[in-house]
């Protein structure tokens, strides 16, 4: 039977029964919508948790520790080679916290295939001193464009452009906390000291918030170049190096690769954060949880008013049956009858699920940990558009289906004699 | 030669809740162009036999032949296709689909069997309403008619896909004098100008004295059997 007849019949069956199948398709609606919305809003808002620490952590960070030689000098006699050492009053080594060989090593990473990007980076303690007291703080020294492409550093800028650290000679970017505290604008100098007692004068281009006040009170940005100037340092003198990777999940393995391969320390993301992948998974699984619910009640909806259409319309079934419809043609209008109401649904319920996202995204949300979020996070992934569709389509189907058998066991000479 | 539907010692037993033999050793033959009635008191086994000839119910014992073709094993779609083609359906309750019009019920089947276009469908639903006087209905909906009128409804959606054969059950039991005399007139039309073979389930006396044979029934067999006029 051609599908054509099939969906008419179940269209004009449906119209007949108008307001019953405006309720099953608007739970349909329902439910999609509350799926579309609450999953945009719920996944926009993990994005942003995740990316407070995501965003601000490389995947892998080549450091040096300071620490003791784990080859200490008896070890190298072949005098006392079977004997037993014990060395007292052990001293961290005196090698600074330069990574040695940092350019050769960066050529080196640039050329692996599971890396994204690489920001190299100067850590140096400094005082900056406000009239006669010196306050406690940190420099990171940094590679402008590369810290912007892979940490968002223009997101925390609350006032001032990150570029000015490049274009302007000994410029600082100050947290906060710090800026407050020193009672300084931009465009005013400040002087830092650095742990050597080497003093250098610096001119405030802007002010970042990280939201976190014990890095606002004391961490400040200047260019890689200021940095090293302020530590004496020379072109090459680099603490860190950053890393985002293409996949994640590969940081610990590559990490304990590159500690071997390049002679440093690494750590990975994991590894430094490991609250962080707990916290972001059970969220999702709230969501889902929550969505799915919606949408199987829903399905019970259609399932109950078929059901009850089914009764409904016994007279018709048999008489319909009686006239050369055959079993599954019967199953065939009840199942078209089904999705008509889970696409028409379903579709309404993206449309009410995209108009509620942009409602949620319309409400303010006021945040100190990222000054650029104004209102709350959605995710507008068309992902979830495609598994709300399908999922209402397979709801409807299941929930038409057990119906729809019933309807095409119908026997028509039971309902036709037992008049 | 071949008949148009014959059985040979058909027998049905209900089984619930305790078994009862309704049909012993029934062996008919109707011819086309035959307008035969099935007479017998209620419980006789005149209604189980008429389901049983119309393929609904496969439940029985014997052999049942349409036009010459066994309908034993076969599958509820071949049966469903064979009702579709072969046979047309009068019951006592009508049975038109209230959601539909009358026409769109009328044109159903026809749509089913698509031997013909939609269209030609459509147009052969309404040459069948007005043959039976009833073509100002047609965009009614079927709801909305009196009883007389859903039975005519009914005669045309039998008739749309020229079936070999026309089945009623009780098809004046519902109506009123001057209603069945209509319908009375149609089937004799039917049966006299276009050779229409018809079988008819009743137990209206008056009804079955004016066709043509008369077959009584009483528990489940057959005790009569007689032409009423030469044809």
């Amino acid at each position: 039977m051609s599908i054509r007849l099939i969906i008419d019949i179940a269209k004009t069956l449906l119209m007949a029964r108008l307001g019953q199948t405006l309720v099953a398709a608007i739970g349909v609606t329902f439910g999609i919508t509350m799926f579309i919305s609450l999953v945009s809003f719920m996944t926009g808002l993990n994005e942003l948790l995740d990316g407070l620490i995501l965003n601000r952590t490389p995947h892998i960070r080549l450091y040096n520790e300071i620490e003791p030689s784990e080859v200490q000098p008896i070890e190298y006699t072949e005098k006392h080679k079977d004997a037993i050492h014990y060395i007292h009053s052990i001293k961290p080594k005196n090698t600074g916290r330069e990574i040695y060989n940092s350019l050769a090593i960066i050529d080196a990473l640039k050329k692996d295939k599971n890396i994204s990007g690489i920001a190299p980076k100067v850590t140096t303690q400094v005082f900056y001193q406000s009239g006669i007291i010196d306050i406690n703080g940190t420099i990171f020294g940094i590679d402008v464009a590369a810290e912007q492409q892979l940490f968002f550093f223009n997101d925390y800028m609350i006032e001032g452009d990150p570029r000015d650290l490049e274009n302007i000679e000994n410029s600082i970017v100050l947290g906060k906390g710090v800026a407050e505290k020193m009672l300084v604008d931009i465009g005013d100098r400040i002087q830092v000291t650095s742990t050597e007692g080497k003093v250098m004068s610096l001119k405030v281009v802007g002010y970042f918030q990280l939201g976190v006040a014990e890095v606002d009170d004391v961490q400040s940005y200047t260019s890689l170049e200021t940095a090293q100037k302020i530590m004496g340092k020379p072109k090459s003198y680099i603490t860190d190096i950053q890393i985002k990777l293409l996949d994640m999940e590969k940081a610990a393995g590559l990490a304990r690769q590159y500690k071997s391969m390049f002679g440093t320390d690494a750590i990975d993301i994991k590894t430094a954060n490991t609250q962080f992948e707990t916290g972001s998974s059970i969220r999702n699984i709230i969501t889902y949880s929550v969505s799915i619910t919606l949408l199987i009640v829903a399905g019970f909806g259609i399932y109950n008013i078929l059901n009850m259409m089914i009764y409904e319309k016994m007279d018709s079934i048999a008489i319909m049956k009686a006239t050369g419809f055959s079993g599954s043609d019967v199953k065939k209008i009840f199942l078209s009858l089904s999705m008509i109401i889970g696409v028409s649904g379903g579709l309404a319920g993206l449309i009410c699920g995209f108009i509620g996202s942009v409602i949620i995204d319309q409400i303010p949300f006021e945040t100190s940990s990222l000054p650029t979020v104004k209102t709350f996070p959605v995710n507008y992934n068309p992902v979830y558009y495609l598994i709300g569709i399908l999922f209402s389509l397979s709801t409807t189907y299941i929930s038409g289906f057990f119906p729809a058998r019933k309807a095409s066991k119908v026997d028509p000479v039971v309902i036709i004699r037992g008049k | 030669m071949k008949h148009l539907l014959e059985t040979k010692n058909i027998n049905k037993y209900f089984h619930d809740p305790t078994t009862v033999h309704v049909l012993t050793d029934v062996s008919i033959t109707i011819d086309k162009g035959e307008f035969v009635s099935i007479i017998g008191r209620s419980g006789s086994g005149k209604s189980t036999l008429l389901y049983i000839l119309s393929t609904m119910d496969t439940d029985f014992e014997g052999e049942l032949y349409l036009d010459g073709e066994s309908m034993r094993n076969r599958s509820n779609e071949e049966l469903a296709r064979v009702r579709n083609e072969k046979i047309g359906f009068v019951f006592q309750f009508h049975y038109l689909l209230p959601e539909f019009t009358v026409l769109k019920n009328v044109m159903l089947p026809g749509l089913k069997l698509k031997r013909y276009s939609d269209k030609e469908v459509e147009e052969i639903a309404m040459n069948k309403l007005r043959e039976l006087g009833i073509e100002k209905l047609a965009h009614r909906n079927a709801a909305m008619i009196s009883g007389g009128e859903k039975q005519r409804v009914a005669i045309a959606r039998a008739l749309i896909n020229d079936p070999l054969i026309i089945m009623c059950d009780e098809p004046t039991g519902n109506l009123d004098k001057r209603n069945s005399e209509i319908v009375f007139e149609i089937f004799q039309r039917l049966v006299y100008e276009r050779g229409q073979s018809i079988l008819v389930v009743t137990h209206d006396a008056d009804f079955a004295s004016r066709t043509d044979r008369i077959i009584e029934m009483e528990d489940g067999k057959i005790i009569g059997d007689r032409e009423l006029k030469e044809r």
